[in-house]
């Protein structure tokens, strides 16, 4: 019940949020937060821990932007188009990767995404270092994307269906299979799953919610670059899902808000605690966004583990946020 | 001279450049190695700390006028220090979690060595001038061979023999084989297995910081040098398989080579073609070329 009201209030901020808030910025988180979602579903709740997820945030950008601008699909099918791309690789790299277990899982998902981002660095359709600019919104079954207010409902639409997907899997029979194998996958093959297939489905429903996730943001801002495939961008998702706990339902979101905020607003921070600390090496703070991920990341892995949601969870002694309800 | 319609001297120019970023590959993933077996962690910040190596040379050049060959010994000493104090600060206490934690903290310490060094000699490569006794080149006849890449493979491949000897044919080297294999076990004989880890996490992250000094006069020193040859190396460590020292050195020369080839054959490729490797290698033979199949 309780769970049920707060998801009505959060609802109702995130539509009256455009009058308070830039609606481009809530739109960028959104993406984030659905980003952070879909690589949840993997790290939380199956127990593979993806470094390739900038692979499938950026294959489906790139994909989108190309139906909208130079093949002259309209928006329904660029975002079908960007997100079958993203499951696709999802898919080639998922068969490749379930080979191995652990650490290797990770190291491989992190080389393969490095061989994507190559690829586009050299293919002409990308624009290589330029990036592909200028991407039209278009129309949404008539109604006009080019005004950001009516982007922004498509846009929470969209993530809030995408969300919605996500915990309808994780509370499915499936999501279940893909709990015992991150608790005890010896276990879960005595018991006569077919683990690799499990594994290789989230993998590929994870890619192509992150795909869905990096078409819209693309949608959104009008451009695709480099900056969304390279390793940089895993390793924020990564972050953000660490900073608001691994496994919780809402802890990815809550990350993706902290650190885009972080990043929009670190310049200010660091004016901020020069005038206060007097140390004026502060003000160069905003050029120097990966040191201060860097440092959330430490303190994080030695500190928080749980995330901000799975403190909170645990302080409140209520197992209920945290997974299984 | 021409093979396949490529001139011989630009293929064996190629060839040696390949043995060269070969070299480095064996070196790091050496390390990524001998810290893995024992740690059960996988340092993403080996990348950095080669870079660091490198900023230590030029730094040593630059500011004390400290020269090439007293650099090649301190800087590797000085990142020892740097991560032996990581291991005893940070590392130590995620020994008992799950693996990933190692690699999200390393993650962690990575971006953060990166962020210093951007934020103080931004993204720009500084030149580092070759060492005057390794300038020039030698006329073999048949291609001009330039000393110091010359020397670079000599160097790295007599400190990878060098390891390897240690650990493989030494009383200490058996220490830290047992080590890998049963800890506690080791620990009940009276060795002090927290102080063996340490120095086996100093020495790995050292290798990375030695082949970051040889690395500075061939390619410029910048602070991504690092992150971009990591990746390559988890590439090649997953080919190799972590299980055996001399699979890792040999994986990397080969890799190293195979590279150098293609960008004579079809520069295209020559950014992608480990990662094309790794995904062959993947599907004939998951556990890797000198893996051992759990």
């Amino acid at each position: 019940m309780i769970k049920k009201i707060a998801y009505g209030i959060a609802l109702i901020l995130l539509l009256v949020a455009p009058q308070i808030a830039y609606p481009v910025f809530l739109m960028k988180v959104l993406c984030f937060a659905l980003f952070a979602c879909a690589f949840n579903l993997l790290i939380g709740f199956t127990g593979l821990l993806s470094f390739g997820h900038a692979a499938f945030f950026g294959a489906a950008g790139y994909a989108t932007g190309y139906a909208l601008r130079d093949a002259g699909w309209s928006f329904e099918a660029g975002m079908v188009a960007g997100v079958a791309v993203s499951a696709a690789i999802g898919l080639v790299m998922g068969l490749l990767a379930i080979r191995r277990q652990g650490i290797y899982f990770t190291m491989i998902t992190l080389a393969l995404a490095q061989m994507l981002y190559f690829v586009f660095l050299q293919a002409k359709f990308t624009g290589g270092e330029d990036g592909l600019q200028g991407v039209p919104r278009g129309k949404f079954f008539g109604a006009d994307l080019s005004s950001d207010l009516t982007m922004y409902y498509v846009v929470l639409a969209i993530c809030i269906v995408g969300f919605a997907l996500i915990v309808r899997t994780i509370h499915s029979p499936f999501g279940q299979v893909l709990k015992a194998i991150k608790e005890n996958e010896p276990r879960a093959v005595s018991l006569g799953y077919d683990v690799d297939r499990y594994k290789l489905l989230a993998f590929v429903l994870s890619a192509a919610i992150a795909g869905l996730a990096g078409a819209t943001k693309t949608v959104v801002i009008g451009f695709e670059t480099l900056t969304d495939a390279h390793w940089a961008m895993s390793g924020l998702v990564v972050l953000m899902t660490l900073v608001g706990g691994l496994g919780t339902m809402v802890g990815p979101m809550v990350g993706a808000v902290l650190i885009i905020a972080l990043e929009d607003k670190l310049g200010d921070i660091g004016a901020w605690m020069a005038d206060v600390s007097h140390i004026e090496w502060f003000r160069t703070l905003g050029d120097s966004v990966t040191l201060v991920t860097g440092f959330i990341f430490i303190v994080c892995v030695l500190l928080f583990r749980k995330g901000i949601v799975g403190e909170l969870a645990a302080l409140f002694g209520s197992k209920r946020s945290v997974g299984t309800h | 001279m021409e093979i396949f319609g490529i001139p011989l001297q630009a293929m064996l120019g190629q060839l040696l450049l390949g043995l060269v970023n070969g070299s480095f590959y064996a070196m790091l993933s050496l390390g990524l190695a001998v810290i893995f077996g024992l740690l059960n962690v996988i340092n993403f910040a080996h990348g950095a700390l080669y870079m660091m190596g490198a900023f230590l040379a030029w730094m040593g050049m630059e500011y004390f006028g400290i020269n090439y060959w007293c650099m090649l010994i301190a800087a590797p000493l000085i990142v020892a220090v740097f991560g032996i104090v990581i291991e005893r600060t940070m590392l130590r206490w995620l020994y008992k979690l799950d693996h990933l934690y190692g690699l999200l903290l390393t993650f962690g310490i990575t971006l953060m060595l990166e962020g210093i060094f951007r934020s103080v000699y931004g993204v720009s490569g500084q030149p580092y001038s070759v060492p005057e006794a390794l300038s020039g080149a030698t006329n073999l006849g048949f291609m001009i061979l330039p000393n110091y890449r010359a020397w670079v493979v000599v160097a790295s491949l007599a400190v990878c023999f060098a390891t390897w000897f240690v650990i493989e044919k030494t009383k200490l080297g058996a220490y830290l084989r047992a080590g890998t294999e049963n800890p506690k076990l080791v620990e009940a004989f009276g060795v002090n297995v927290p102080l063996m880890v340490t120095l086996t996490y100093g020495f790995g992250v050292a290798l990375a910081a030695f082949a970051g000094v040889l690395a500075a006069p061939v390619i410029q020193v910048s602070p991504l040098m690092g992150s971009n040859l990591i990746i390559t190396v988890f590439a090649v460590v997953v080919i190799g398989g972590m299980g055996s020292i001399l699979g890792s050195i040999l994986t990397g020369l080969g890799l190293g080579v195979i590279e150098g080839l293609t960008r004579v054959f079809y520069p295209e490729l020559s950014a992608t073609v480990v990662f094309i490797i790794m995904a062959i290698v993947l599907m004939i033979r998951p556990a890797g070329l000198f893996g051992k199949e759990k």
